[in-house]
């Protein structure tokens, strides 16, 4: 199957997820990688050590920043001249927004956020989460090109050649910076930090963080100030443990919304779905629509002082205590044995 | 300004949904406005609070799809359309898409078109950016705010590594995240005022297109694989006997 893997990336450095998606595409056929910005040619050679066999390339100043129009026309000019079976996108945001608008040009569907792909003659079968993991499905696409997006550590990424090299192909873009009707303005990073979708490890914390009753809050704090102020020293501890473990931070939404950390470390099905190897959850209960964004992490650690909390349902180890204790007990114990 | 908020209803994010015979079920938990949407309408009303105008909802659905509709129009929406039709069971987001353009081009002059980011069932994402593309219109994205200075509607988009301002002029398409602030309660008088409204159903016929072919089908709908997990409970005399039991347990996992 002639399979095209779009190659996401922010300022020449590509998203994990999509080496991820060209292993996927190995097991599809050959494999077409899809660079478009301005001054990417080093991705291509980085997609050629990671199993492309070919790479189609849009280098030019319009696609400098991610504009939905310009991208996606770019891509349905491309795909309207070669027709390949199958696109395969990492699910970022930008993957997953070119991949819907392409499959209206197209005139085609997108299978979201997938888990699994299965080939039964040309078309393939996806297994794909919904409800936010509490539910799966199969899903299927009668027409062509059938467009996947893939869930970000479900794939395996492929080992990294040095040297491999592929035919590079260059086309030019769709359309005209005069055509293009939106206008980036400007960038504001994010506070720095393992992303949560990428993170092996996630240490996380809730509504508990707050509830350490010996610690005095300065004074002149309202109640809500005061509650703020204690759940900041209880994700003080969180981040520390993070920070040793070089591990994301993530909330319950029980913490999001009381205030206490900002709403991109939400965990659960109105915030992120993550899969790490390993997730702490610090002073979480264990609400359904916190498991549901969790659950399928390899190894989870619940510390709580409800020994009766739904957490403890999915955990594989668990403590029932003071996480104002545990925590920092626990960072000492891993900075000693990992060397820190 | 004609502003649009686009709106579906879902089980509440509490419920425990299950499929019982190919048959997905949320035993008796409410149906509400789908959580995200609910920022949708919210900054529908925002603009119309700054710039004047009028704020329609669209929902696709069945009868029962009201309950997200009055909740929207008790927050302060001016009016609302259901589209209802039987041939709408089971389509996917991209003729969906095509119900929902074809509803915005013929409420006609619409300036500012709002969603969610994603709906909490399916949780595609797709619709927002899928009508963005049939109306022709800019898509601004996962946005964490929105300012408009009478010409351009410019919005900080809520990505990867951050935030990115982008600009466009109207008509527009913006799908909204949580960062964009809390949603307003539906008021007293609200919530009195929207059990009395009255809210046409549209059909297709309505519309003039007939059922939008779906190109996506669904084989299998099944409960995730149990996780067959028993939870071992460490304790220990003191926190840093206890740490420590667990620490070297965590390295056992070869996970880290």
């Amino acid at each position: 199957m002639k399979t095209w893997v779009y190659i996401d990336h922010f300022k020449g450095q590509a998203l994990p997820a999509s080496w991820e998606a060209i292993g996927a595409g190995k097991n599809l056929g050959t494999v077409t990688a899809v660079i478009f910005g301005q001054n990417v040619e080093p991705l291509a050679k980085e997609a050629f050590e990671q199993g492309a066999d070919e790479v189609l390339l849009v280098d030019d100043a319009s696609l400098l920043d991610y504009r939905a129009e310009a991208f996606c026309a770019s891509l349905s000019k491309l795909v309207a001249a070669t027709s390949p079976d199958v696109i395969l996108f990492p699910t970022t945001t930008r993957g997953r927004e070119i991949a819907a608008m392409a499959a209206i040009d197209l005139k085609t569907g997108v299978m979201v956020d997938v888990t699994a792909i299965d080939l039964q003659g040309d078309r393939i079968v996806v297994t794909r989460p919904i409800y936010a993991g509490k539910l799966f499905c199969k899903e299927t696409c009668s027409s062509n090109p059938q467009i996947v997006t893939l869930r970000g550590r479900a794939f395996l990424k492929p080992k990294a050649q040095a040297g491999r090299t592929g035919t590079l192909t260059k086309a030019s873009p769709a359309m005209g910076e005069a055509d293009i009707k939106s206008k980036v303005e400007g960038y504001s990073t994010s506070e720095s930090g393992v992303s949560l979708i990428d993170a092996n490890v996630i240490v996380s914390g809730g509504r508990g963080v707050s509830n350490n009753p010996s610690l005095i809050p300065p004074p002149g704090l309202d109640e809500k100030q005061a509650e703020i102020w204690r759940a900041q020293q209880g994700f003080t501890l969180v981040k520390n443990l993070a920070s040793t473990l070089g591990a994301a931070v993530g909330a319950s939404r029980a913490a999001v919304d009381a205030g206490y950390v900002p709403y991109s470390h939400q965990v659960g099905q109105t915030g992120k779905v993550v899969s790490p190897d390993l997730y702490i959850a610090n002073g979480i209960s264990g609400a359904i629509q916190h498991l549901a964004g969790m659950r399928t992490s390899k190894v989870i650690v619940a510390i709580n002082k409800d020994p009766d909390a739904p957490i403890f349902k999915v955990a594989r180890y668990g403590v029932v205590g003071d996480l104002f204790q545990i925590l920092p007990a626990l960072t000492k114990a891993f900075k000693q044995s990992l060397g820190k | 300004m004609k502003i649009v908020a686009c709106i579906k209803q879902v089980p509440d994010s509490a419920a425990k949904v299950v499929v019982e015979n190919r048959h997905i079920s949320w035993g008796d938990a409410p149906l509400v406005i789908n959580p995200w949407d609910e920022f949708s309408v919210e900054a529908a009303l925002q603009l119309k609070e700054k710039h004047g105008g009028t704020v329609t909802v669209i929902s696709v659905g069945g009868e029962n799809e009201k309950e997200a509709i009055k909740h929207a129009l008790a927050m302060g929406a001016d009016d609302a359309i259901l589209i209802t039709d039987p041939v709408l069971t089971g389509l996917d987001t991209q003729a969906i898409a095509q119900v929902l353009a074809s509803a915005i081009q013929k409420i006609g002059g619409v300036d500012v078109a709002f969603f969610g980011r994603q709906a909490i069932d399916n949780d595609s994402g797709l619709t927002p950016s899928q009508t963005a593309r049939l109306l022709n219109w800019p898509a601004l994205t996962l946005a964490a705010v929105i300012t408009f200075d009478g010409i351009r509607l410019k919005v900080e988009r809520s990505t990867e590594e951050g935030r990115q301002a982008v600009s466009a002029n109207l008509p527009v398409v913006v799908s909204l995240v949580k960062d964009y602030g809390e949603p307003r309660y539906p008021s007293f008088m609200g919530i009195r005022k929207a059990s009395r409204a009255e809210v046409p159903a549209w059909s297709l016929a309505n519309l003039g297109i007939s059922a939008p072919a779906s190109v996506i089908s669904w084989p299998d709908i099944m409960n995730p694989p149990s996780r067959e997990v028993v939870c071992e409970i460490i304790s220990g005399s003191s926190p840093d006997e206890i740490a420590s039991v667990l620490a070297n347990k965590i390295l056992g996992e070869k996970v880290l």
